[in-house]
């Protein structure tokens, strides 16, 4: 409980601004020269001293991705993105090779800090000693392209489990690399993923070994600082048989005028009996009042059940980015495999968010669960998008889907987006949606037992996303909770 | 000083005026009752003074306490002591009972500079007070009204008002959708928190809510106006011959 008070009162300090992590770290940065070319790549490849391997698998979905097209499909509404006036890569100058947090950079230290988030990582610097058997969070931390250093090395090794940047996974793991890298997403699948694919500078890679049920919970905490970056991180996580592991991940960028683009992707992969838990909280730059500047955030988040009675589940509160294109999905290949999605995404003033998530239901007796809760405020647009499939062979599917939607004042909009497919008589797919206003007699109620307009507000808020918060590991559903009400400030009223 | 006084009080809703000039003093201690039939504008009456948004006051005065209430945020109003018990407490759904308890209370300590409850008094304070009013421990983890039966929401209002103790309770219409036992629990729940610092302004339309709770003073409105104030007596009196005899006035 400490260490969560700890955390509450340390984002109550983060006060910057309606958008509460608008500071920019000044630290020396090494980029590629701007724009994207073949040059570009082979500039990334070579600062990350990859293997030939790898090059040529980055060049080959870049020649892919020459030959493709943004999609249009999603409910969103976006100016034009000039690939080549972008930095695909942007590294905080290094003195030297970090081997111990004391070495980073102070400056990106107390960045973190003002974060608020890796609080953990703070104490071991500081040489908190925890008492035995509290619960623990090794965290990854992404600072701009390059990782900058995991924590709990140690105790993970003894554990076996491999958590590293993808960057050293793919110099010191590469036959764990090779196999899966893409197996989950290919460099073909989508505009994204494919560009993602061809410039990715790091992200997070994680194996756990068979049987081991991963210590600690695994954090990654992606931070966007550099002008003018995309930010392209790859996060690949393996749960090998009968291994569990739970991966948090946090994002935000500090406040700027221009948009900057996030194109990410997660592949994650679960063998026999195996179980991984995601869950992110992102709150990057949503643009200012006037929907000037904010995050594109494009994401490609994929889970491959690939296994028997494997489980993959995905948690998501998405409360910032101008714009949101993303559908974390799972792919039932193994019998009696469940995928999880459970979704919280919030839009205010000029956001759009067209999320959701794909359950493709391939094995026999596959099951899948989605819970979204659509939240709009302000102007903004808020989509739900999801496909639940049921494969010829997969007998005895089962799916069940609830949509709830909430919209705040009349000048925003939601949207349900139901895709269902069944090829086979013995599927069963439920689908239930709901929409509704928050009414001004809910309203009247609390603020007459004392509530002001937009503590009333959040707690109405607060209620009706508790389902899905409750998934959320207990440190990161405080922190959610804090953020949902930051969120919807200046909403009411 | 009176707690409350109404003095010709003009209000409109969507250009139709509902208040003509209504006035009214409470003093503390006492328990007012208001009869009147459908539409003669009590509810509008109770909603005004708590400050529900969509009402224009067009004239008129309502002091609380000296103050000018209708200068007030409705949640300030709720921190200086008013509170209205509704007819239909609503349902807020993912919200637990006692999280709003506490968050309500809180947030009045705090509009008034005290200190906000900790979690082992409050729950001391709660688990008495709900247990005198015969409310479970489970109703409490329960989302604030959600499938609550008519007297278990009644009760929960009744629980709220002596756990915030204001100085002046409305109750807009409590006996509605209640049985008599129902009825009888909420309304002994009520006379326990009779007292010479508080008052009671209890708004029915039947004289069978005044045997439980036995007003000092008792007004019967009609079309937007007090016609008539007498004892409690006057109530037994409306039963007994109806409103018609107002609404030709």
């Amino acid at each position: 409980m400490a260490a969560v008070q700890e955390t509450v009162d340390r984002v109550r300090q983060i006060d910057v601004d309606q958008y509460r992590y608008g500071f920019e770290t000044i630290i020396e940065s090494e980029k590629a020269p701007k724009g994207l070319s073949e040059d570009t790549i082979r500039f990334i490849s070579a600062k990350k001293n990859e293997p030939a391997w790898m090059l040529e698998w980055r060049l080959e979905a870049y020649r892919r991705w020459l030959t493709m097209q943004e999609p249009t499909w999603a409910r969103v509404d976006y100016p034009k993105i000039d690939y080549q006036d972008l930095y695909y890569y942007s590294a905080p100058k290094p003195k030297k090779e970090i081997a111990s947090l004391d070495e980073i950079d102070p400056e990106i230290l107390k960045t973190y800090e003002k974060l608020g988030i890796p609080l953990r990582e703070v104490e071991v610097l500081e040489g908190v000693v925890r008492p035995e058997g509290e619960r623990k969070v090794a965290v990854d931390a992404v600072f701009d392209s390059v990782s900058v250093a995991t924590t709990f090395q140690e105790e993970l090794k003894k554990a076996g489990v491999i958590f590293m940047p993808i960057s050293h996974a793919i110099q010191q793991h590469p036959e764990l690399v090779k196999q899966y890298l893409g197996s989950v997403v290919p460099t073909s699948d989508n505009f994204f993923a494919t560009l993602n694919s061809a410039v990715f500078s790091d992200g997070s890679f994680v194996y756990v070994p068979p049987g081991v049920r991963c210590p600690m919970e695994l954090s990654t905490y992606f931070r966007i600082n550099e002008r003018n970056t995309g930010q392209f991180e790859r996060t690949l996580i393996i749960a090998d048989k009968g291994s569990y592991v739970s991966y948090l991940e946090g994002c935000t960028a500090p406040q700027r005028d221009e948009n900057q683009l996030h194109a990410a992707v997660v592949e994650l992969v679960t063998l026999d009996d195996a179980e991984i838990k995601y869950s992110t909280v992102q709150n990057w730059y949503p643009g200012n009042s006037e929907g000037k500047g904010g995050i594109f955030n494009f994401v490609t988040k994929r889970g491959d059940c690939r296994g028997a009675n494997s489980k993959i589940s995905w948690t998501q509160v998405e409360t910032g980015s101008a714009i949101t294109w993303k559908y974390p999905s799972c792919i039932l290949r193994g019998d009696n495999s469940r995928g999880e999605f459970y979704s919280i995404a919030i839009s205010n003033g000029y956001q759009q968010v067209d999320s959701g998530t794909k359950m493709l239901h391939l094995g026999k007796n596959t099951t899948s669960r989605i819970i979204s809760k659509g939240i709009a405020a302000g102007k903004s647009q808020n989509t739900y998008r999801g496909l639940v499939t049921a494969h010829r062979k997969a007998t005895n599917a089962r799916n069940f889907t609830a949509c709830d939607s909430l919209l705040i004042g009349d000048k925003c909009g939601a949207h349900t987006v139901p895709y269902i497919e069944a090829k086979n008589t013995s599927a069963l797919f439920e689908h239930e949606a709901t929409t509704s206003k928050i009414s001004e007699d809910v309203l009247f109620y609390c603020v007459q037992r004392g509530l002001s307009q937009e503590e009333a507000v959040g707690l109405v808020v607060n209620g009706f996303v508790r389902d899905v918060l409750q998934q959320l590991p207990m440190e990161f559903a405080v922190e959610a909770q804090k953020l949902i009400s930051i969120s919807l400030e200046g909403s009411v009223g | 000083m009176p707690l409350l006084e109404v003095k010709d009080l003009q209000v409109r809703v969507e250009e139709r005026e509902i208040l003509h000039g209504l006035s009214l003093t409470v003093n503390k201690g006492e328990v007012h009752a208001i009869m009147g039939p459908n539409g003669s504008g009590k509810s509008t009456l109770s909603h005004v003074i708590a400050g529900k948004p969509g009402y224009e006051v067009t004239g008129g005065q309502i002091l609380f306490k000296g103050e000018d209430l209708l200068e007030m945020e409705p949640d300030e109003r709720a921190a200086k002591g008013v509170f209205l018990a509704f007819q239909y407490p609503v349902e807020i759904p993912g919200v637990a009972t006692m999280t709003f308890l506490r968050t309500a209370l809180n947030a009045q300590r705090k509009a008034r500079g005290e200190s906000e409850y900790s979690t082992p008094n409050f729950l001391k304070k709660v688990r008495e007070v709900a247990a005198s009013l015969n409310i479970p421990q489970d109703m409490l983890r329960r989302g604030i009204n959600v499938g609550f039966s008519g007297g278990e929401k009644k009760r929960n209002e009744v629980l709220q008002m002596a756990l915030f103790e204001p100085s002046l309770c409305i109750l807009d219409e409590m006996d509605s959708g209640l049985d008599i036992d129902a009825l009888r629990v909420a309304a002994d729940g009520v006379n326990a928190l009779r007292s010479p610092d508080r008052a009671m302004v209890v708004i029915t339309h039947y004289q069978r809510l005044l045997n439980y709770i036995v007003p000092d003073v008792v007004h019967v409105m009609s079309k937007g106006r007090v016609v008539k104030s007498g004892n409690k007596d006057l109530a037994l009196e409306l039963e007994a011959s109806g409103y018609a005899q107002f609404e030709e006035a």
